[in-house]
């Protein structure tokens, strides 16, 4: 049976709270860990299968122009090589997130440099590498590749509808305090640490494809379209992902190419992205260029707010990185002008990276918020206090819950903040010592998500879905729920994910797969305490069930005998109706860095990190405290060092690998502390529970921008902020 | 050529191109130890060989000639894991996984190397006596990257097992 539950008003009756389990939201260890801290967890390219041959792309030396010719004599005689394969279904670059249908496949059309323009295959890894490299191709390179966003002759266009109320240039003029600063970011690059890979087998009549993407209802959508297959002939498998932050929302371009070569050589191939390639020709964020107006008046109320920003994808993608999408509705201030340009330029395609938007977006805002908490002279804790709106300041809907300031003063206090924003006051030895804070803030989102869950008669449980664990946790939260719904040690609870013959989930994205598909999972549940209700003669909410027992009443039964041999299977449908429209629901938190900042080099070392963030309920403290680090790791490396660097002339990256593209590494990084407030947002989901797989970036590098400037005296407007731009700036040693 | 892998011995006659990592992953099924860059540039590889840490991507197999080479999946398996592999699930040291076996081969690893006394880039005084600090284990595992950013999991993980052998 399938429950559908749509979601048009706030869930107020919080069903979570009324369980007895108690194992909602407590630090558990995830029921994965022993497979991946041993190995044992299998990912994509892992398994073993008979006659399977390897696959190594062969991509383009030009940004723009046409493969003229393939010489396939040039390899076909080294040693073990199979093919040199370049076919129309073969896909050029990754789909978007939620694409449901093929990206542009025309690989012998060269619309970036690094796109994929062939596939050698051969029996080894080794042979198939070795022949790729020696592969000959003659291009006919087109001469007006534009590949600069700030290329004059770009073309531009607005992205969206753009928000503009009032007259922001006016209150600029008039207000008390006002600051106009622009800012830029640089592309970036996921960088999962699972490069993507594919293993496609072809029985004659279906494919099945190991695989290692985000989003499997839409992958498989996104494959059949591209090999001119129908939806049911083609099954992918992702139980574990190594990584994805956005990079495997939609599938790549390994995919089709291990899968037209299965096809057409009858044999199993596996084709794995080179490193080099998962930066050349999978996806980037953009960069971004931002002009931020703030307007305040004497008590340093907003009462004009600007946010523009321009960013680049190539022509044809819908894609633009939403860089105002929680300017929309953080701040006051009645005189607005929020929107996006797009420059259509030849480089590889932009996407989504971990928080599209929010993530270079708030880290830019939250700048510029410091700098008109120094021209006003007050604690910018308390410029952010005292710009909470009252309601949607474009949409005049109400907040769902939101403990912005619940944040900033518990982060505050457990943090040490102090309101003395004097910059350059302090040394420790040959270092300026400084602090800095920033908002944190993620738009929620939800997306229809099914799963099914089987009561069995022996009193354990399985959740099946086609939802992902990325590495957020869902193999924990779905068993959370589910045990805390069925009274079951999660241990009784077994989790199955990634697999596109299970009901579809929501997928891993935008930070709704724990609200969304959790609620799948929770409604189905529900219909499984009703079925036990019905047995013993109560109603669902009078039902308790708690360590396999069902309580009724003075009656308290087994579950098992309540079962009496028999199993129940549900199949729970959420859907977000009206609720989406109805309220402006978001993540929020509160950053607090302290940072060193060398006088003689400039160098700038994190010393202190804290966050304390506010999104609904956690279902796992432990997993979602780990989120929440792992985004302030992000916000280190959006701050001080990632810059996919592109050539101006060409478009080709220069840094298209690990040692160049420079990830925190541990050393960067100091113990962090992040505190979760106890929130419950009925508004949000059934579970009164929002994502936090994003939250933990969105603003964190404003909080390392705006310490710099306070231990040094330097405001360095474009990230990254490496040591040659603060070291321009810094007053003598 | 003879090597020894997890105690087993094995023989080796490949193509002399293949790293140990690909010997590893394909030809002997222990697919614990993960490819990332196949460029030394991240330490998901990371293996033992001999009781010492390396890069498996950047040496061939052909270079191992009567080496013992200790794998993740020679340090523990899900029923009975090794100390450290328990740590890292209680703290959480790992989120998606991919990096988690290199981080723990060299986890091990590096703790040896301190206790032999071996000084880092923020070793107070090379000469002196080695203390492992949270800065130290920092530094001492800055070559394997975790993208999902589990490294103040990681590095109470490491001291938990650190405070456990005193």
């Amino acid at each position: 049976m399938t429950r559908l539950l749509t979601m048009d008003a706030p869930d107020e009756r919080n069903r979570l709270d009324a369980m007895a389990q108690g194992v909602i939201g407590k630090p558990l260890d995830r029921p994965d860990g022993p497979a991946k801290t041993t190995g044992t967890a299998k990912y994509a390219a892992e398994y073993n299968i008979p006659g399977c041959v390897e696959g190594v792309l062969v991509t383009a030396a030009i940004s723009k122009g046409r493969v003229a010719s393939i010489d396939d004599s040039s390899v076909m005689s080294m040693p073990g090589v199979i093919a040199v394969i370049a076919d129309e279904r073969m896909t050029a670059r990754s789909a978007q997130g939620g694409a449901g249908k093929s990206p542009v496949r025309q690989i012998d059309r060269v619309e970036y440099w690094g796109q994929p323009v062939a596939l050698v295959v051969a029996e080894s890894f080794e042979q198939a590498r070795d022949a790729a490299k020696h592969l000959r191709i003659e291009y006919q390179a087109d001469e007006d590749a534009i590949v600069d966003q700030h290329d004059a002759d770009a073309p531009v266009e607005p992205y969206g509808d753009p928000v503009v109320q009032g007259d922001l240039g006016h209150v600029m003029k008039q207000a008390a305090f006002a600051v106009d600063v622009t800012y830029t970011t640089e592309c970036h690059n996921s960088a999962p640490m699972e490069p993507h890979a594919s293993i496609a087998e072809w029985d004659g009549d279906k494919l099945t494809v190991h695989t290692s993407l985000q989003m499997i209802k839409y992958n498989v959508k996104e494959m059949a379209d591209a090999l001119g297959l129908s939806t049911e002939k083609v099954r992918l498998l992702s139980p574990y992902v190594g990584g994805g932050f956005g990079s495997k929302l939609g599938v790549s371009v390994e995919g089709a190419a291990a899968a037209v070569a299965a096809i057409k050589l009858k044999r199993p191939v596996r084709v794995v992205l080179l490193r080099q390639q998962v930066f050349q020709c999978v996806m980037r964020r953009s960069e971004t260029t931002q002009r931020l107006r703030l307007a305040a008046d004497k008590d340093g109320r907003l009462i004009g707010f600007g946010h523009e920003a321009k960013v680049s994808n190539l022509p044809d993608e819908d894609f633009a990185e939403p860089v105002t999408q929680a300017s929309e509705f953080l701040y006051p201030g009645k005189n607005r002008t929020l929107r996006v340009d797009l420059a259509r330029i030849h480089l590889v395609t932009a996407g989504s990276v971990r928080a599209p938007g929010e993530a270079v977006g708030m880290q830019c805002l939250e700048s510029a918020m410091d700098e008109l908490a120094n021209q006003i002279g007050i604690d910018p804790v308390e410029l952010r206090l005292r710009n909470i709106p009252e309601r949607h300041p474009s949409k005049d809907i109400p907040y769902s819950s939101r403990k912005l300031a619940e944040c900033l003063r518990d982060g505050a206090k457990r943090f040490g903040w102090s309101a003395d924003r004097k910059p350059a006051q302090l040394r420790d030895g040959e270092w300026w010592i400084g602090t800095g804070m920033a908002t944190a803030c993620r738009v929620h989102n939800l997306n229809e998500a099914q799963a099914r869950v089987t009561l069995r008669a022996d009193g354990t449980a399985e959740v099946a879905s086609d939802m992902t664990d990325i590495g957020t946790g869902t193999y924990a939260v779905l068993s959370q729920i589910a045990g805390e719904m069925l009274g079951l040690d999660i241990k009784d609870v077994s989790v199955k994910l990634g697999d596109s013959n299970f009901p579809p989930g929501a997928g891993s994205g935008g930070s709704w797969g724990a609200p969304s598909t959790g609620s799948a999972v929770f409604v189905a549940c529900e219909a499984i305490r009703a079925e036990l209700a019905k047995r013993l003669g109560c109603t669902e909410t009078e039902l308790t069930l708690r360590d396999g027992f069902a309580t009724a009443g003075n009656r308290r039964v087994a579950l098992t005998d309540v079962l009496s041999g028999d199993h129940f299977e549900e199949v729970g449908h959420f859907k977000a109706g009206k609720i989406t429209d109805a309220f402006s629901a978001a993540m929020y938190g509160a950053f607090f860095a302290e940072v060193g900042v060398n006088a003689y080099t400039g160098e700038v070392r994190v010393r202190r990190f804290q966050g304390t963030f506010g999104f609904g309920r956690p279902l796992n403290a432990k997993t979602a405290t780990s989120q929440c680090m792992g985004g302030m790791v992000w916000g280190i490396g959006s701050a001080l060092t990632e810059d996919l660097v592109f050539d101006k002339r060409n478009g080709h990256i220069v840094n298209p690998d690990l040692a160049e593209y420079h990830l925190p590494v541990n050393l960067d990084v100091p113990k962090l502390d992040v505190v979760l407030l106890d929130e419950r947002d009925p508004a949000a989901s059934p579970l009164q529970a929002k994502g936090v797989g994003e939250l933990g970036i969105c603003g964190a590098a404003g909080a390392i921008c705006n310490a710099i400037y306070h231990a040094s005296g330097v405001r360095v407007r474009s990230y990254p902020i490496t040591p040659d731009k603060v070291l321009a700036e810094l007053p003598e040693p | 050529m003879p090597l020894t892998i997890n105690g087993t011995e094995r023989t080796f006659d490949g193509d002399p191109r293949t790293t140990l990592l690909d010997y590893l992953r394909r030809d002997c099924n222990l697919t614990g130890t993960k490819k990332g860059c196949d460029h030394g540039q991240c330490g998901a590889c990371t293996v033992l060989i001999n009781g010492q840490r390396i890069n498996s991507c950047l040496t061939l197999a052909v270079m191992h000639d009567g080496d013992a080479i200790t794998t993740i999946e020679g340090l523990g398996d899900p029923q009975n894991m090794h100390p450290l592999q328990a740590a890292f699930v209680r703290h959480d040291g790992y989120q998606c996984g991919y990096c988690t076996p290199g981080q723990i081969c060299s986890a091990k690893a590096m703790l040896d190397e301190a206790a032999l006394g071996w000084p880092s880039f923020v070793t107070p005084d090379i000469t002196g006596e080695v203390r492992l600090t949270r800065d130290e284990i920092a530094e001492r595992m800055s070559g394997n990257l975790c993208r999902c950013g589990a490294y103040s999991n990681i590095v109470d993980a490491i001291v938990e097992i650190m405070e456990a052998q005193r």
